[in-house]
């Protein structure tokens, strides 16, 4: 039971990532490929009708995280509570942007809103991928099962860790230079013109450096967290994943290199959905390991709500996620296709 | 301070913050489907385009509090774990249920439809347009369900057991959502949301009258703003109102006695109609008082006895007293005036006077705030009665906060929250006052399409 729980938490935050990453994508590179003012309505365009319900994914994932992981819940959202809080702040922010600029005609106001969004979205992505380096690094637990991480200390891994080191930090960074290319290459998918033609070139460039530091965090990985091979060994399944990451990085240099946009940005999802399927695997089945030398990591059977709870909760669970399902894929056929040229922008 | 005082005055904060917006999309969602009903089920074109022209005005204004609800609401959702870590830890597996089938089943409802009803108008019939109007109230209102049946837990906890290592458990998921509790305080809380929605519509429409401009929306906001307020404004009082505190009166005595700020216990029980509350010599200053009353309106004889604060042990007494006694007169007040204003003005709207009767329209636009002012005493009402519990009965409100984030921390991000807000107020009355005074546009007849469509220009 807590096993399906885990991977329906890590598949729901999953899900969440691969979705708005393309919009917290199209925020990144948005200045810059976006240039002229109707180049940036088709932007905000392309996410306008489909940014808001990416962000349920992590509202629900959140949810299904509280009721089926208390104690995770509980230990990881106080522990982590200054960059959390920033994440929120960053998430009014963005989502305030794309809204008011739709509101705007005033071109001074509109420059502020495309700045606010950009900046957002991409200290965003930062923080999600130092986020989960920083889960995939440890945390000092106490023996109450709790923690507090300040925001950085002498940017070492180690028994006494910050929020950021460098390993975070290059987590931080992995995150969004491929969350940029993820927004590249969904803004290729759904426009047409020069920001196409922009969005297709500066994706080239971006592939090669997600390359390099998807490289790089191996052996990183292995050096902050020396025993997350582990449960790789133990499991040969686990390989799959870093087998994907190779395979969806090659998927989209040929899909790029033969302009298929859909399969290149088909490529993308998966590349990020196997980095993340590829560090729950090697978490699994801890769920937040510890690093301090008072408490012992926390376990999915640890963590787990009632029996009672988790039984009841499949059910209506299931049910409630396909009917999700069904609105998503409704939502995004009926808006699918290329943003118009003389898109009226995301106005209502 | 103290850090459990700042983590109640953080929550306290950022949830009345986030429920100004949630109370008006969930009345206005209710109004636009009912606008698009009626455009689409009349023969007249003329109508037809004035209801759907004005279903899309108030959706213009839905959006924008739409948005601001959802990034108000993400921290909420959060915050149990931030700040309120010990709680959430214990009783995760009960609360985090129904915030997790709100997620689940509404959220993706509410903002799939949401994108419908803003950008789809040309992409899908008229038919499937109003569904969409529909399934984004449907959408709004069952997200109240689900965080009223948490609140209600914590008011009332049902169907639960405490397991060994002192975590809570679900014993019957259907006696988590039947939760007598829940449904009072449902039926309550969205009949007042519905009179906020029915007083920013008419208030809007008493605007235009005022102004002279976009009259012939100005009379139809108020007409549509002034039937729902008459019939949520009778609700909220009748049957509610009443029914919520009269089990109230059962299952919490001791905010009931401080909301009537009864501090001895009377047979006849008087009911206090104004007066401030003096928790030191235990009496009420200056008191307007009607003698029977309160036993009347809780046990239906004017003999009965009410227990007041005297039988109650003085460490469960509601903390912030006071504040209590007042928030839920400001409440009953604001009650017993909306139902009086909009009964005058149901009235005059019957009579065919309404739409000239200045002397009424200026009362109208004005009380515009007051149901926001209502709608959080209300809820002040419901959380300091539940005071000094977090799950009424069973634990302490010092028993759950996050014991390890200091008050620095929890101050540092109070204020940050503070600034964010106010910020968002700004944008709020500016995109609103915008949209306001460009109001609804004009209805243009376009013949080019078949036969009876009309479009704006
Ligand atoms: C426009 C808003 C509004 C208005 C006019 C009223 N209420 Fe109310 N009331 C609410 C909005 C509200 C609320 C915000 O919806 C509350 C807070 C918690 C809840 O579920 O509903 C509430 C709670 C609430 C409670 C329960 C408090 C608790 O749960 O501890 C009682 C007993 C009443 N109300 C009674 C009344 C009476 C007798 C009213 C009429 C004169 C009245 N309310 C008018
Ligand atoms: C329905 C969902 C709600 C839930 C689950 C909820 C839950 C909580 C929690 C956990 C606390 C902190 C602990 C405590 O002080 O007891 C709290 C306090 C508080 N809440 Fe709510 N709340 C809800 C709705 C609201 C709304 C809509 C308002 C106001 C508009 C509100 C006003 C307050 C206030 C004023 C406090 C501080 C009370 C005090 O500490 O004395 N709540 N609530
Ligand atoms: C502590 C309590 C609360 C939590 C945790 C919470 C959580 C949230 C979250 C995460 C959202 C964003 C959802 C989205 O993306 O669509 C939201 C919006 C919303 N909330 Fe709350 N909320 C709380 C209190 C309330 C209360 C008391 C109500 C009303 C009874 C309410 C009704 C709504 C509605 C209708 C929305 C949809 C957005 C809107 O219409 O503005 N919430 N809430």
């Amino acid at each position: 039971m807590g096993t399906i729980w885990f991977w329906i938490v890590a598949a729901m935050l999953t899900l969440y990532v691969v979705l708005d990453g393309f919009d917290l994508g199209v925020g990144i590179v948005y200045l810059l490929v976006a240039r002229t003012e109707q180049d940036r309505r088709k932007a905000m365009h392309a996410i306008g009708p489909v940014w808001d319900g990416n962000e349920v994914w992590l509202i629900a994932g959140g949810g299904t995280l509280f009721f089926a992981f208390p104690l995770l819940y509980a230990s990881s959202f106080s522990g982590f509570y200054l960059p959390l809080t920033i994440v929120l702040w960053l998430l009014i922010v963005r989502g305030m942007s794309i809204e008011l600029r739709a509101h705007t005609h005033d071109s001074v106001f509109m420059s502020l809103f495309d700045a606010t969004f950009a900046f957002s979205s991409l200290v965003l992505a930062i923080f999600f991928g130092a986020a989960l380096a920083n889960v995939i690094r440890g945390v000092p637990l106490g023996a109450d099962d709790y923690f507090f991480l300040p925001l950085w200390t002498n940017w070492r891994t180690g028994p006494n860790p910050g929020i950021l080191d460098w390993y975070t930090v290059l987590g931080g960074l992995l995150a969004a230079v491929a969350i940029a290319m993820h927004g590249l290459l969904y803004l290729a998918l759904k426009t047409t013109g020069d920001l196409n033609t922009r969005s297709t070139a500066w994706a080239k460039k971006a592939l090669p450096v997600v390359a390099i530091l998807t490289l790089a965090s191996v052996p990183a990985t292995v050096i902050a967290r020396p025993d997350s091979l582990i449960h790789y060994q133990e499991h040969g399944v686990a390989w799959l994943a870093p087998a994907m990451v190779v395979v969806s990085l090659v998927m989209i240099a040929i899909s790029l290199a033969r302009g298929w946009e859909w399969r290149a940005f088909l490529g993308s999802c998966t590349y990020l959905a196997s980095m993340l399927v590829g560090a729950a695997a090697g978490l699994y089945p801890v769920v937040l390991p510890s690093v301090g030398t008072e408490g012992k990591s926390i376990t999915i059977d640890e963590a787990l709500a009632g029996p009672h709870t988790v039984r009841v909760g499949l059910v209506w669970w299931t049910f409630g996620i396909l009917l999700a399902l069904i609105y998503t894929v409704t939502v995004y056929w009926l808006f699918r296709g290329k943003v118009p040229e003389h898109s009226e922008g995301y106005g209502h | 301070m103290d850090a459990l005082t700042l983590h109640r005055i953080h929550f306290a904060f950022t949830i009345t913050y986030h429920y100004l917006f949630p109370q008006l999309t969930m009345g206005l969602a209710l109004l636009i489907f009912i606008m698009k009903l009626i455009a689409l089920r009349t023969d007249d074109p003329a109508k037809r385009e004035r209801y759907d022209e004005a279903s899309r005005f108030w959706a213009r204004i839905f959006a924008v509090n739409f948005v601001i609800g959802v990034v108000t609401g993400i921290p909420m959702e959060f915050q149990f774990g931030t700040n309120w870590s010990e709680f959430s830890r214990r009783t995760g597996g009960v609360i985090g249920q129904p915030l997790a089938m709100e997620g689940v089943f509404s959220f993706f409802l509410e903002s799939a439809f949401l994108g419908l009803l803003l950008f789809g108008e040309k992409r899908i019939s008229r038919k499937l347009h109003t569904l969409a109007a529909f399934m984004v109230f449907l959408g709004s209102w069952i997200s109240g369900f689900f965080i009223i049946v948490t609140d209600a837990w914590m008011q009332h906890p049902v169907a639960y057991k405490i397991l060994p290592n002192g975590v809570y458990e679900v014993t019957s998921f259907w006696g988590l959502l039947m939760n007598p509790w829940a449904w009072l305080q449902y039926a309550h809380n969205m009949s007042g949301a519905v009179i906020t929605g029915a007083f920013v519509v008419a208030a809007t429409g008493a605007l235009y009258l005022l102004q002279r401009k976009h009259e012939e929306y100005g009379r139809l906001f108020l007409k549509v703003g002034v039937i729902a307020g008459i019939a949520s404004c009778v609700a909220q009082i009748f049957p509610t109102g009443d029914l919520h505190g009269k089990y109230m009166a059962r299952h919490q005595p001791a905010a009931v006695a401080g909301m009537e700020g009864l501090f001895h216990s009377t047979p006849g029980a008087p009911i206090v109609l104004m007066g401030q509350p003096d928790v030191e010599r235990q009496t009420i200053d200056n008191p307007l008082a009607v003698n029977k009353v309160l036993s009347f309106l809780i046990y239906g004889t004017t003999s009965a006895e009410v227990k007041g604060l005297d039988q109650i042990p003085q460490d469960q007494w509601p903390s912030a007293l006071p504040l209590l006694f007042y928030s839920y007169h400001i409440m009953a007040g604001l009650g017993t005036y909306f139902a009086g204003l909009m009964i005058i003005a149901g009235f005059l709207l019957w009579r065919g006077q309404l739409y000239n009767a200045r002397w009424l329209l200026w009362p109208i636009l004005l009380s515009f705030p007051l149901p926001y002012i209502a709608n959080t005493a209300g809820w002040m009402t419901a959380e300091l009665g539940r005071q000094p519990w977090l799950v009424y009965g069973l634990m302490r409100t010092s028993e759950g906060y996050s014991k390890h984030i200091g008050p620095g921390t929890s101050l540092f991000t109070l204020l940050g929250f503070l600034g964010m807000y106010s910020v968002l107020s700004i944008l709020w009355i500016v995109m609103v006052y915008t949209a306001i005074q460009k109001g609804p546009k004009a209805p243009v007849v376009d013949a080019g399409h078949d036969g009876h469509t009309l479009t704006t220009a």
